[in-house]
């Protein structure tokens, strides 16, 4: 089950993974052991000639013994998953990159500050669908909606956030590896939702460089 | 036989009723919770058809639907080779674009009608076929007779449900074929996408969805109040509240939650029909609205609402287990209990469906608590249906297997639930087939597993016949392997990122790999479609031609089953007193195996 998940190139998608793979093994073990013991029973418990079914109300000390270990066990998966939860959506490494996305039917809009470092200045420069980041820095993204709620989702960093109209959610990210990943919206946002799809490119330094020499020809040093 | 006869004189006190009076304005608790059984059955079927046409989109992307699309030799030559090419010719070159025309060109279900299929498919399986069976059917059929009473507290009232629930369904259905199609924004109706018909140009479908809900609920409202007012007041002598089956205790607390749960759900589509006719901005920011407004007043009710979906179910199965273990339910007060706390703790968990909304992620941590509690009394009830069946004499009838069926899938949608109460994990999984498979492990894997269980068991006390064995184990088996087909692979589209509610996979890189599954699951569906007409035959034929059924032919020790089959108006030629619990099988030092609960006392202590 867990090979099927995307190339993780995030650094908090290891522990995002990590906690799938956790939920993963005790929930399969659960599984079979529930099973195994259902199977057993039907196989063992039969209908036979001569065999009267156990006639009893239950036991009270089995009920207090798997309530009090699920309990425990549901608890203690709360308690871990918490500081991964804080630190994905409640705290934000510094910045090394802005970028502002606003969702609109049925686009990306990507905003990017430019070298003074600002949105909604001269330099910023707009395209629909193109994400372009170094690898290994910490990107900010400000999500936006000019419409309805979309949804900003780039698997391969285990990083979903919805976009809403009337509100800047600012989520982050930093990428591990270079490549070209795909950003699918992940909310029901009308006719054209199936097929909205913008793209990562996660840069070398010269890459980059070269990007934003590039878009921004003007400022070159 | 003729008791039964007899029975009908002695309470028939008026002129015999005519077909509209026994058929159609019936108020008979039992003619009622038949009604109820026919639309759910009915609707059961159309929201079916409507997954079938999508699930043949995401197979196959954009080509035209089998037997009435268009041919594909039409479609790479243009020219018309079958009847149903020229047919399609015709269609398109009308003036008007026709219903056809429009949503399915040539065959092929365009993005909008696609948005609509899922919207639909999921409104009319959750509010149109589970409940009007789960909670229409089977608690107005069973409470009075099961609590040993004569009918319900207001039987006009009742009558009044069934038909209110009606013009719902012809409202809904209307849906389709008004101009700009039929609701397209999930059966979730998030605003903005549903407030404004500029977002999906749809405007009357979405308003009719709207008032449909409001005028099912008041069905509903209606039929809380019977329920809740008839357990609490009508029980036979003895019948105290720990001598009620767990199915009556499961159809009163799923009352309450309607009750309650219900109005929560009437403001919000109220609010919404605001927005959408009459300028107000409750959920758009542009007028000083807030969108999680809605997703918040919409899962307040809808969270409970999944609960209300599953408790009736499993009701049932704690009916069917004992039945066919011969033994008595293992731990039935900690059956009652959990049920209660699922019942309570269903208020405070909805915000897990808003983990990744822009809610305050502190807010969230609150609802993984919330939510990874509730798991613990599922998981108390899956142990005590294991020890029902733990030195039991079992026996593999169609309505035990159906039962059995209900357990051991809703284990594997409560497990994977866990993944989406962890908050990090929920990222990655929210809005996939993650979700969806767990909604269908639970929903069909539970709910449908446990309304055929409850139909096979008490479908001779229902019409006085007896269902046709066979077909029943080839029906289930057959729905068994095609459920685990179609669901199965669904968890694993969703590890690998497959987003929900798209209607061409194909048009993502990402999900290239994992195309093949969706082929296996539609044609995983296609099978379970096909494997229901079995059902549908078993049940017509055995109500028309079906072997006439004893009062109780699976031994069991519940009230309904000393009414004579099927039971007169009234139910009982002779009010039941009881004198024992619910589930006294085997009891050791009797000959027989079970003690009816109507049995004089003296037979055991309880």
């Amino acid at each position: 089950m867990l090979d099927w998940l995307p190339e993780n190139i995030s650094t908090y998608g290891a522990d995002i993974d990590f906690f799938f793979a956790v939920i993963y093994y005790i929930t399969t073990a659960v599984f079979f052991l529930v099973a195994g013991a259902m199977v057993y029973f039907l196989i063992r418990y039969r209908r036979r000639a001569g065999r009267k079914a156990e006639y009893t109300h239950g036991n009270n000390t089995l009920e207090l013994v798997w309530t009090t270990a699920t309990t425990i066990a549901m608890f203690l998966l709360a308690i871990i998953s918490k500081p991964v939860w804080s630190e994905i959506k409640e705290t934000r490494p510094p910045a090394d990159l802005e970028v502002r996305v606003t969702g609109k039917q049925f686009n990306w809009e990507v905003l990017y500050p430019g070298p003074d470092g600002k949105f909604d200045t001269d330099d910023d420069f707009l395209t629909d669908n193109e994400v372009h980041v170094p690898v290994d820095s910490v990107v900010h993204v400000h999500l936006r909606s000019k419409d309805v709620i979309h949804s900003f989702f780039v698997p391969v960093l285990r990083l979903k956030q919805d976009a809403l109209p009337g509100r800047t959610i600012t989520a982050w990210f930093e990428a591990t590896r270079t490549g070209t990943y795909e950003i699918p919206c992940a909310e029901l946002c009308g006719f054209g939702h199936s097929g909205m799809l913008g793209h990562l490119y996660v840069h070398s330094p010269d890459e980059y460089s070269a990007w934003v020499d590039e878009t921004w020809p003007a400022n070159q040093s | 036989m003729s008791d039964a006869t007899a029975a009908q004189h002695t309470s028939e006190a008026h002129a015999p009723h005519g077909f509209i009076s026994t058929y159609v304005f019936s108020t008979d608790h039992k003619m009622i919770g038949k009604q109820f059984l026919m639309l759910g059955l009915l609707m059961f079927l159309v929201g079916g058809a409507l997954a079938l046409m999508f699930r043949w989109q995401l197979a196959y992307p954009d080509q035209p639907l089998p037997i009435i699309g268009a041919s594909q030799s039409f479609i790479e030559t243009e020219d018309p080779a079958t009847a149903m090419d020229r047919t399609w010719v015709d269609l398109m070159s009308a003036e008007e674009p026709g219903w056809l025309a429009t949503n399915m060109p040539y065959g092929v279900i365009q993005p909008a009608f696609y948005n609509s299929l899922f919207t639909m498919h999921a409104t009319i399986m959750i509010f149109f076929a589970v409940m009007p069976i789960l909670v229409g059917c089977f608690g107005n059929f069973l409470i009075p007779l099961m609590i040993g009473t004569r009918d319900m507290a207001f039987p006009v009232l009742n009558m009044l449900s069934f038909w209110v629930a009606v013009a719902a369904g012809i409202i809904m259905v209307a849906g389709f074929f008004v101009p700009g199609g039929h609701a397209a924004a999930g059966w979730t109706a998030y605003a903005p996408l549903s407030a404004d018909p500029q977002w999906t140009g749809v405007d009357w479908g979405q308003g009719l969805w709207c008032i449909s809900l409001i005028v099912l609920g008041i069905s509903s409202l209606m039929g809380s109040i019977n329920y809740i007012t008839t357990v609490i007041n009508m029980r036979a002598p003895g019948m105290t509240l720990f001598r009620l089956p767990l199915v009556i205790w499961s159809l009163f607390i799923v009352a309450i939650l309607l009750l309650l749960a219900l109005p929560v759900l009437t403001s919000a589509l109220a609010m919404l029909l605001f927005d959408m006719w009459a300028g107000t901005s409750f959920f758009s920011p542009a007028g000083g609205g807030e969108p999680l407004l809605w997703q918040h007043l919409f899962w307040f009710f809808g969270h409970p609402e999944v609960y209300i979906l599953i408790l009736p179910a499993m009701g049932v199965a704690s009916e069917v287990l004992p039945v066919f273990s011969r033994k008595p339910i293992f731990g039935y007060k900690a059956m009652v209990w959990a049920m209660i706390s699922i019942a309570f703790l269903g208020w405070l968990v909805w915000g897990h469906h808003m983990f990744q909304s822009g809610m305050s992620p502190a807010l969230g941590t609150t609802f993984m608590i919330s939510t990874m509690f509730i798991a613990v009394p599922s998981a108390i009830k899956t142990f005590n249906w294991l020890g029902t069946l733990w030195r039991g004499s079992i026996t593999f009838t169609v309505p035990m297997l159906n039962g059995l069926a209900f357990v051991s899938m809703f284990v594997i949608g409560g497990l994977s639930g866990i993944y989406m109460a962890s908050t990090p994990v929920d990222i990655f999984i929210h809005d996939t087939y993650y979700i969806v498979a767990h909604i269908h492990y639970v929903v069909f894997g539970g709910s449908m597993f446990g309304i055929f269980a409850g139909i096979y068991f008490w479908f001779p006390k229902m019409f006085g016949r007896e269902m046709n064995t066979a077909l029943g184990k080839l029906h289930f088996w057959l729905t068994f392997i095609a459920f685990n087909v179609t669901f199965f692979p669904m968890h694993i589209l969703g590890v690998g990122g497959h987003m929900r509610r798209i209607a061409n996979p194909m048009q993502y890189e990402f999900l290239h790999g994992l195309q093949w599954m969706n082929v296996l699951i539609s044609w995983g569906a296609f099978a379970l479609g096909a494997a229901q007409l079995i059902f549908v035959l078993n049940f017509v034929w055995s109500i028309l031609r079906g072997r006439r059924a004893s009062d109780n032919p699976w031994r069991s020790t519940t009230v309904e089953w000393t009414a004579p089959t099927p039971p007169p108006h009234g139910n009982f030629p002779v009010p039941p007193s009881v004198h024992h619990g619910p589930y006294e099988y085997s009891v050791p030092g009797m000959e027989q195996d079970y003690l009816p609960q109507t049995a004089p006392a003296g037979a055991t202590a309880h």
